[in-house]
């Protein structure tokens, strides 16, 4: 009995450390969105600044970025100047996600307007079509309107080259 | 230059790791003492040279050297001096040495302190201990050297600390934690050395005994530390937050718990000798187990380290050679050891016995809800997380079933408990403990909560058991005088340790069912109620830091309308990383804690602030603080001292039999 029995605890490290070693090649931090590679969600919603309402119809014909942000979202405020900069060349829309018009008007005066298109979604619907978990957050749409990146939490220089640039020169 | 310098020192003390692991035990199978003694002149050797690698890094923070990568990736011009030399264990590459540098110093003390060992034996221990050595040093020189330079464009700063490790906590946390992680590698050592030998006796148990409690009792605060730390740092008023990394430290600690209480089985009575085995191997293995989540990526946590999967395909590697061989070895020589003796259903064996099941249960049931993740994940199930549910679903009602037995283990004793007599003040202490538990939440709050109730019998159970465990004792010895002085101080320290976790067990359960919580909007001169006080928000005020912006709140807290106190929380922004840090202002007391954190602004200069009361919530570290000290009072103990000589004739015998 006893000579079986002091074999156990070697099995079950050997079940563990397998399982540790199929998971090395696993990337913890990655969260795939359910809707790369499909065709951005249809939306009734209105402009932040006029209230003309806005559908897929006016987003822009060729490869843009949606930014998701708040007024209420610090984060928002720490990543807006590099928005800026990348707005120069390339179109950015605004989902301006579960805030105020009022906030959010006075939040752009403050910090620069760095976007082509001011989609308000105060309840958040549209936010919660594209599977946005919270504030920032930015997706590439190519030039079909097909969703190419999904980058959560702040847009850096860094994650910008890392995982949009090489897709931007692709589907542009 | 003196880079250069630090890195051949880490070099050498590879060299020095690899002569350390291979002379004593090729000594130890062709008998040539001249190669056995060797052991002890290297361990020290192996820790001087370690010392000076770390002692050039910990220069090269203080002296703004970021020509080396590292240094330019972790500091800054601007950040205080004491943060500065924080800073050299801040991140993977530093952490590491601190840890090697930990791991030399544990071997240059057992070199030292090993007189009554013989020295077949404290070599053979030294040679393992080079071995573990040999597996950390490559990691570093192979994959994470500290001293990489960037030449010849050196950068004019560096990119800062991370804010979140910019705090005192943070000086003291990482050294006590690695302390005892690495210390369990001495008990670890000596289970080793006692399967190489072959000599399964007792007296591997006796000698490990000592180092396994100050391990343990270094872990013990560094875990206390680290839990203080995430409380007022992480700006969300929890103290303990399950997060795989919190988990990598706790397992590890249940199992040097139950190591520690089975080393006195088999110490005093020469049983569970291969269980005991088991237990030192288990735990040094979980607390490398611990250092490969944290490195290699595969879990997402505040405590995550580069995130670099070739570092942590070398750790997996080291981790099955160390794991795997000694597990393999342990299957191999445990199978004949026969257990000789016997005890009663009613023992102090059988009690500690109890005490291992429960620790063990528990420790795998954190292990399981920490890898579950893990494991779905590789299985292709996707992302999934095991959350506090989980965990306290498993360790509330097993930590009630460890403490009820608590009582029992000090006042039974060895071999057979006859006399039912031993147990009678229990009688009087369950009675006690069970009317302070009813009572004490309705004099409170002036209702009953079941919660509390049985939370708080437990805490005065195990209390007033371990209170009058000692009387008992004092009372037999005549004074407490000749207690402390003359008899075991090994028995204080159980009382301070078992004390101590009376007192955790209280805050816990007060901060987790009587903490009042809201999160209120405010601006200038409002005033909230927060318990028994007022709190009015006074000022809004910018900050000007040495290395960051921020906006500072100023409270005032009043107590029947009289000023109580004045507390400005703080939101940063460091600079140089950008990253948002929460300061909140605490005023700790002896039964609550206020916790003022300001959360975001909401315009026209209102802010989102979090308030809270936490009753008791200071218990908890200093309940840790009361157990910690009682593993270094109980290594006080004469014993370890008086009987040396002794033992290590007696040692001396058992050799000269099996040689």
């Amino acid at each position: 009995m006893k000579r079986y029995v002091v074999w156990l605890p070697l099995g079950f490290f050997i079940v563990i450390a397998s399982f540790f070693f199929k998971s090395l090649s696993l990337d913890p931090n990655k969260q795939p969105s359910a809707l790369i590679g499909m065709p951005i969600p249809d939306f009734q919603l209105r402009d932040l600044h006029s209230g003309r309402l806005l559908s897929v119809d006016d987003l822009p014909a060729q490869a843009y970025l949606i930014n998701v942000w708040a007024s209420w979202c610090i984060t928002c405020q720490v990543e807006h100047p590099f928005l800026t900069e990348l707005s120069k060349s390339i179109p950015i829309i605004g989902l301006n996600y579960k805030d105020q018009a009022n906030n959010a008007i006075t939040w752009l005066a403050r910090w620069g307007d760095s976007y082509t298109l001011h989609i308000h979604d105060p309840d958040g619907g549209m936010g919660l079509n594209l599977g946005v978990a919270g504030a920032p957050e930015t997706f590439v749409v190519d030039s079909e309107g097909i969703i190419r990146v999904r980058v959560q939490g702040e847009l850096t220089q860094r994650i910008f080259d890392r995982d949009i640039a090489p897709i931007l020169d692709l589907v542009r | 230059m003196l880079p250069e310098f630090g890195h051949f020192a880490l070099i050498t003390a590879f060299a020095l790791a690899i002569c350390q692991a291979v002379f004593p035990i090729y000594g130890y199978y062709t008998n040539q003492i001249g190669f056995v003694s060797t052991a002890k002149p290297l361990a020290l050797l192996q820790g001087f040279a370690l010392a000076v690698s770390f002692a050039i890094l910990v220069n090269a923070f203080f002296a703004n050297d970021f020509s080396v990568k590292y240094v330019a990736d972790n500091s800054n011009t601007n950040l205080p001096w004491y943060f500065r030399i924080s800073a050299v264990w801040g991140a993977h590459e530093g952490s590491l040495l601190l840890w090697a540098l930990i791991l030399s110093f544990w071997g240059a003390a057992v070199a030292l302190f090993s007189r009554g060992i013989p020295d077949k034996m404290s070599s053979l221990v030294l040679s393992v201990m080079g071995m573990i050595s040999i597996g950390f040093l490559a990691f570093m020189l192979f994959t994470s050297n500290p001293f990489l330079r960037i030449l010849p464009f050196t950068p004019a700063d560096g990119s800062d600390l991370n804010p979140l490790l910019q705090d005192p906590g943070l000086i003291f946390h990482p050294p006590m934690l690695y302390m005892g992680y690495v210390g369990l590698s001495v008990a670890f050592s000596f289970a080793i050395a006692a399967l190489i030998s072959g000599e399964l006796n007792a007296t591997w148990a006796r000698w490990s005994r000592p180092w396994t409690t100050v391990a343990w009792a270094f872990l013990t605060l560094g875990i206390a530390l680290g839990s203080w730390w995430a409380y007022y740092e992480l700006g969300w008023g929890g103290w303990w937050f399950w997060d795989p990394v919190e988990n990598a430290s706790l397992i590890p600690w249940l199992m040097a718990t139950a190591l520690m209480h089975s080393l006195a089985v088999t110490e005093k009575r020469g049983l569970l000798r291969s269980w005991t085995l088991l237990l030192a191997i288990a735990a040094f293995s979980l607390s490398l187990l611990g250092t490969f989540l944290v490195r290699s990526g595969v879990l997402t946590s505040v405590h995550a380290f580069a995130n670099d999967p070739e570092r942590g395909v070398f750790i997996l590697g080291f981790l099955i050679l160390v794991v795997g061989g000694s597990l393999t070895l342990f299957a191999l020589r445990a199978s004949k050891v026969s257990e000789t003796g016997a005890f009663g259903w009613i023992s102090r064996e059988s009690f500690l016995l109890f005490n291992n099941l429960v620790l063990s249960v528990m420790a795998v049931s954190v292990l399981l809800g920490t890898l579950y993740p893990l494991l779905v994940d590789s299985l292709g199930g996707g992302k999934v997380s095991v959350g506090p549910p989980f965990f306290n679903a498993v360790f509330v009602p097993m930590t009630a079933i460890l403490v009820s037995g608590m009582a029992f283990g000090p006042l039974s004793t060895w071999g057979r408990t006859d006399d039912p007599k031993l147990f009678r003040p229990l009688i009087v202490t369950l009675l006690v403990s069970v009317t302070f538990g009813i009572f004490w939440p309705m004099l409170l709050d002036g209702y009953f909560s079941i919660p509390t109730a049985i939370g708080v019998s437990l805490a005065s159970w195990l209390a007033i058991a371990t209170v009058v465990d000692a009387f008992r004792r004092v009372q037999e010895y005549g004074s407490l005088s000749v207690v402390v002085t003359r008899a075991e101080r090994g028995m204080i320290g159980m009382w301070c340790a078992h004390f101590g976790l009376a007192i955790v067990i209280f805050g816990i359960v007060m901060v987790e069912n009587h903490s009042e919580q809201r999160d209120v909007r405010m601006g200038l001169n409002d005033v909230q109620v927060l318990g028994n006080y007022e709190v009015k928000l006074v000022s809004l005020d910018v900050v000007n830091g040495p290395n960051y912006v921020g906006d500072r709140a100023t409270f005032e807290i009043y107590a029947d309308e009289v000023l109580y106190q004045v507390v400005t929380p703080e939101k940063r922004r460091y600079s140089a990383s950008g990253m948002i840090m929460t300061e909140a202002a605490i005023d700790s007391g002896i039964t609550r804690d206020l916790y003022i954190a300001m959360g975001e602004p909401l315009g026209n200069g209102d802010w989102a602030i979090r308030l809270s009361v936490k009753p008791y919530v200071d218990w908890i570290w200093f309940g840790a603080a009361l157990m910690g000290l009682g593993g270094f009072i109980s290594i006080t103990d004469k014993r370890y001292r008086r009987s040396r000589k002794g033992q290590s004739m007696q040692a001396n015998k058992c050799l000269e039999v099996t040689t």
